[in-house]
């Protein structure tokens, strides 16, 4: 039995006069990881930052439509953005730590929520570092500037970073487009720590990610949700040609 | 066969390379000239008697403490006008205001006023601060003629508002350096707007504001044509101050009421209104010294907090 986390319905986003996003309705299960593909510019960053109002950043974005998060409309009115984004994490698909020491990365977040107290920082540094499988690797130079790290180090620490605000729900924007197979490994073995206790959506470009790591996936196409099912679903058995002809690689 | 060894010959690139090395020289050596000239000719008077005593006899003989204090005193109350007005100004139009037709022309208007002679700002002060605002403080405040009369205050000002674009334009420039992805990471871990600006993008750009700052300064400092009308005295026997009393206690205070003696105008004075060239012409070398070692001071904090910065990101790239 699963329980739904975000709900989308009748979602339209519009960059000035142009449509990125056509009539989305989607249902994303709470601890789940639920995986979002599609060829390039097809709109699948633009929903994700739909998800935390990460657009409303941006000038001259119109969103209509609903989208539910444990059924309260985050674009109601009365929403607090700021407090929706800490309750939302948001991972980068270019690691964008800050030019400050691993320590201060990490307790960034925690602190502007007004946590003083050294001690319970330090308990949060240990408990995000433990899951997402840094701490061993950097535990003796937590004062070292974070892009000191090497690139994998450093998208697992902007991870970790992510979990430092405890948030309930954790989007994922391509997060191994840049690393080697070995990172993204272990990115990938950590998003399938995570999920027991976050709700997890990623975007990726890598077919085989998308089968391993996630238990639904989405397909989108110049800005239509083509397809919404099981991953080993669209993976084996899509209902529809174009999910087939992307998946297998046969897209023209 | 592969050829390799053979040299390509970039017979323009030579030319060009070496067009530029000779101007280079020649601009170098012309540098060298007028230094070393203005350091030979004004190095007797570079002493402590000289920057700390009053010009005696006419301006033939004597220190110019006067116009030393006058300066500092000058450009100590425009930064206290421009640089919080510049930085905050800056932070408003990069974080703030959206991007319209409007905030579009001002940064036009910014970038242009930047680049406008600083005899207009002179008259502008003239024009404005003393004729219009000075005048009327005394209307209303029936003051009599307190503030409607060139002084220390409006030179100030006006020296201010000649600085603000630059402080403004380099303070945009060192915002504007602050990737947009550190925004996006610190907005996503739930951080408000001002706390972004405070804890991400003020600390990134903070070397930058200064450098840009300092260099503004020393730019006013050394700028003549603007406070010729605005209260810069030919010879003035005492300073701008005024003691503030608190019962028993007097701290000698700046008074920008009053008219002050001012480096750059006294160089002027002595090279254009001299009453004996043969006596005036040592001490007009000194105070030239003295002046270019005073921007030569604030150009060097401002290299020194780039060497900072620089070596701030090397170390995290
Ligand atoms: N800030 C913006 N202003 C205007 N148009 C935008 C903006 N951001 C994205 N778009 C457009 O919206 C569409 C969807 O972009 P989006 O970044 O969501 O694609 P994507 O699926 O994430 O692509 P990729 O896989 O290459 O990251 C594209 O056509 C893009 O050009
Ligand atoms: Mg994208």
């Amino acid at each position: 039995m699963k329980e739904t986390k975000i709900l989308t319905k009748d979602l339209n986003l519009y960059y000035g006069q142009k449509q990125a996003l056509k009539q989305i309705a989607i249902d994303i299960p709470a601890n789940k990881v639920t995986a979002f593909i599609g060829p390039s510019g097809c709109g699948k960053s633009t929903f994700l930052r739909v998800l935390n109002r990460m657009n409303d950043l941006i000038d001259n974005v119109k969103i209509t439509g609903e989208v539910l998060i444990e059924d309260v409309n985050i674009y109601e009115k009365n929403i607090d953005v700021v407090n929706l984004r800490k309750k939302i994490g948001m991972v980068f698909q270019k690691s964008n730590l800050f030019p400050k020491t691993i320590y201060e990365n990490l307790v960034y977040g925690p602190k502007i929520n007004g946590i003083r107290n050294k001690k319970v920082l330090d308990e949060i540094v240990e408990r995000t570092l433990t899951q997402a499988a840094l701490l061993d690797e950097v535990k003796d130079r937590l004062n070292d500037p974070g892009l000191s790290l090497s690139g994998g180090q450093q998208q697992r620490l902007c991870i970790a970073r992510a979990l430092a605000v405890e948030p309930e729900i954790i989007l994922m924007d391509e997060p191994a487009s840049a690393l080697d197979p070995i990172s993204t490994a272990k990115i990938e073995e950590l998003i399938h720590e995570l999920k027991s206790k976050y709700t997890i959506v990623i975007v990726t470009h890598n077919m085989q990610q998308a089968a391993r790591v996630s238990d639904q996936t989405a397909f989108f196409y110049l800005g239509e949700l083509i397809e919404y099912d099981k991953t080993t679903k669209i993976f084996t058995n899509p209902a529809k040609k174009q999910t087939e002809d992307y998946v297998t690689g046969r897209f023209g | 066969m592969l050829d390799i060894t053979k040299k390509t010959k970039d017979i323009q690139g030579f030319i060009f390379i070496n067009v530029i090395r000779a101007l280079f020289f020649i601009l170098a050596l012309l540098l060298i000239l007028l230094l070393g000239k203005i350091v030979i000719e004004g190095a007797s008077k570079f002493n402590i008697e000289f920057i700390f005593s009053s010009p005696t006899n006419n301006m033939t003989s004597g220190g110019i403490g006067p116009a030393i204090f006058g300066t500092l005193a000058v450009t100590f109350i425009m930064i206290i006008f421009a640089v919080p007005l510049g930085v905050f100004s800056a932070i408003y139009l990069n974080e703030y205001a959206k991007d319209t037709f409007w905030t579009r022309i001002i940064r036009t208007a910014v970038n242009n006023l930047a680049g406008v002679p600083s005899i207009v700002f002179g008259l502008f002060g003239l024009g404005f601060f003393i004729l219009f605002v000075g005048r009327g403080l005394d209307n209303v405040l029936k003051t009599g003629l307190l503030f409607g009369q060139p002084c220390l205050l409006w030179a100030s000002a006006t020296l201010a508002v000649l600085v603000l674009p630059v402080v403004i334009v380099s303070t945009l420039e060192a915002l504007n350096s602050v990737p947009k992805s550190h925004r996006d990471a610190s907005y996503g871990l739930g951080a408000t707007k001002w706390q972004t600006i405070k804890y991400v993008v003020l600390p990134q750009a903070r070397p930058g504001i200064l450098t840009g700052t300092i260099l503004a300064i020393s730019r006013g400092a050394g700028e003549t044509a603007p406070i010729l009308f605005l209260g810069a005295a030919f010879f003035l026997p005492t300073l701008p101050v005024t003691d503030i009393c608190i019962g028993d206690y007097c701290i000698p205070m700046i008074n920008p009421m009053q008219q002050f003696m001012y480096l750059a105008y006294h160089i002027f004075i002595l090279a254009t209104q001299s009453s004996d060239p043969s006596k005036t012409m040592p001490i007009q070398y000194g105070s030239t010294l003295i002046l270019i070692t005073l921007t030569f001071l604030l150009n060097i904090t401002a290299i020194i907090f780039r060497y900072r910065f620089r070596k701030l990101l090397g170390k995290t790239k």
